[in-house]
């Protein structure tokens, strides 16, 4: 249950940057990749948000998809785990360009 | 409030001066209110901040202070019962004579483990996470004041036991070692990729078992491979002693003396 501590983690970034103000929406982006369950998150926003500016506030979770390229070939592509190997040349040095996000993207605030 | 990382008095009953980084309100001592460049029908605020952003720069400040005393520091992750405990016992008794060790436990609770490693004389501090699931830069930071870097080479930090959670936590190490025994899954690699997508090295432990158990080691270590193409693997057994001679020597050359 890491998503405690990273939701707490989202609880601290948004009221550092709210100045005092009321938070209404957070937007997060998580990668495919990043070992996040969203659902976890949710759960633990009420929990962590209660008391502080971010009460109430509705948490919006964009997915990043996970994208590589081959370290061989560089053919982009399409990642599902970290061990798809590469899909023109079937070569497993792959780098991963995205699907590792784990951000505070943006928030409205009153 | 610690000044390394910001935590509050409450968070650690600390006493000494503090800046203060985090949760105060902008009001710059006027009255009137501003928005920070935002038109006042703005109300969305561009964040643009890594979750983890708080973590890593401890982590940052973990790593600069070990490269600055010269100490080597690994991260041992693994699930519970792979043997994390005894490979570090065994690797303490054999070399201590030539490193000088410490030791970081993480447990969410007892301090068995700590108990363990202190019984072969080697500085050690148990850290309990409660309810945590792994180990982070702030706790590793909180109990380095407890050793002596300048006369240390080698800190490891057995992290809690957990395949998941630990991989997207830096401690500022040198490197991720993760443990596997031939007592798991032989595709554990597959099962928690992350974990094994981060480590250089895994040590697959208790292979003195592998005459009795369903396990095919290379098919293990070529999933790991799949994973992570530069992971370097060391078969060993913490029981016997097998296979912990070129764990040693990898464990020297990261250090000064090596």
């Amino acid at each position: 249950m890491h998503e405690l501590s990273l939701t707490q983690g989202v609880v601290d970034i948004c009221e550092s940057s709210a100045g005092g103000r009321r938070v209404t929406a957070v937007v997060l982006q998580i990668g495919e990749l990043s070992s996040v369950v969203p659902e976890a998150v949710e759960f633990c926003f009420e929990a962590c948000s209660r008391g502080t500016l971010l009460e109430g506030a509705r948490l919006i979770i964009e997915q990043i998809p996970a994208r590589g390229r081959c370290g061989d070939c560089s053919t982009e592509f399409p990642l599902r785990s970290y061990y798809n190997s590469c899909p023109s040349c079937a070569g497993h040095r792959v780098t991963i360009i995205s699907g590792e996000e784990l951000r505070v993207k943006e928030m409205e605030v009153d | 409030m610690c000044i390394t990382c910001g935590c509050s008095p409450e968070d650690h009953h600390h006493d000494h001066d503090h800046d203060h980084h985090h949760d105060h309100t902008h009001d710059h001592g006027h009255q009137h209110s501003h928005n920070h460049g935002e038109t006042e029908t703005a109300r969305k605020v561009a964040v643009e901040t890594d979750i983890l952003s708080k973590n890593n720069r401890l982590a940052r400040e973990n790593r600069n202070l070990f490269f600055r005393k010269g100490v080597f520091v690994l991260n041992l992750v693994s699930s519970p019962g792979s043997g994390k405990t005894t490979i570090l016992e065994r690797t303490l008794r054999d070399l201590q004579q030539k490193f000088r060790f410490a030791v970081i436990e993480g447990d969410q609770q007892t301090d068995n483990d700590a108990v363990r490693i202190a019984a072969t004389g080697v500085p050690v501090r148990q850290v309990n996470t409660g309810a945590g699931c792994h180990l982070d830069a702030h706790m590793v930071s909180h109990t380095l004041h407890e050793f002596e870097l300048d006369s240390l080479d080698i800190l490891l930090i057995e992290n809690v036991g957990n395949l998941v959670c630990p991989a997207s936590f830096d401690l500022g190490e040198n490197h991720k070692v993760v443990v596997l025994s031939v007592t798991e899954g032989e595709d554990k690699p597959l099962k928690y990729p992350a974990m094994f997508h981060n480590a250089d090295v895994m040590l697959l432990n208790k292979v003195d078992l592998l005459p009795h158990v369903d396990f095919d080691a290379e098919k293990c270590k070529e999933m790991a491979r799949k994973v992570n193409p530069d992971i370097l693997i060391f078969d060993v057994s913490s029981k016997t002693g097998e296979g912990m001679e070129a764990w040693y020597q990898w464990l020297a050359s990261g250090t000064r003396k090596g």
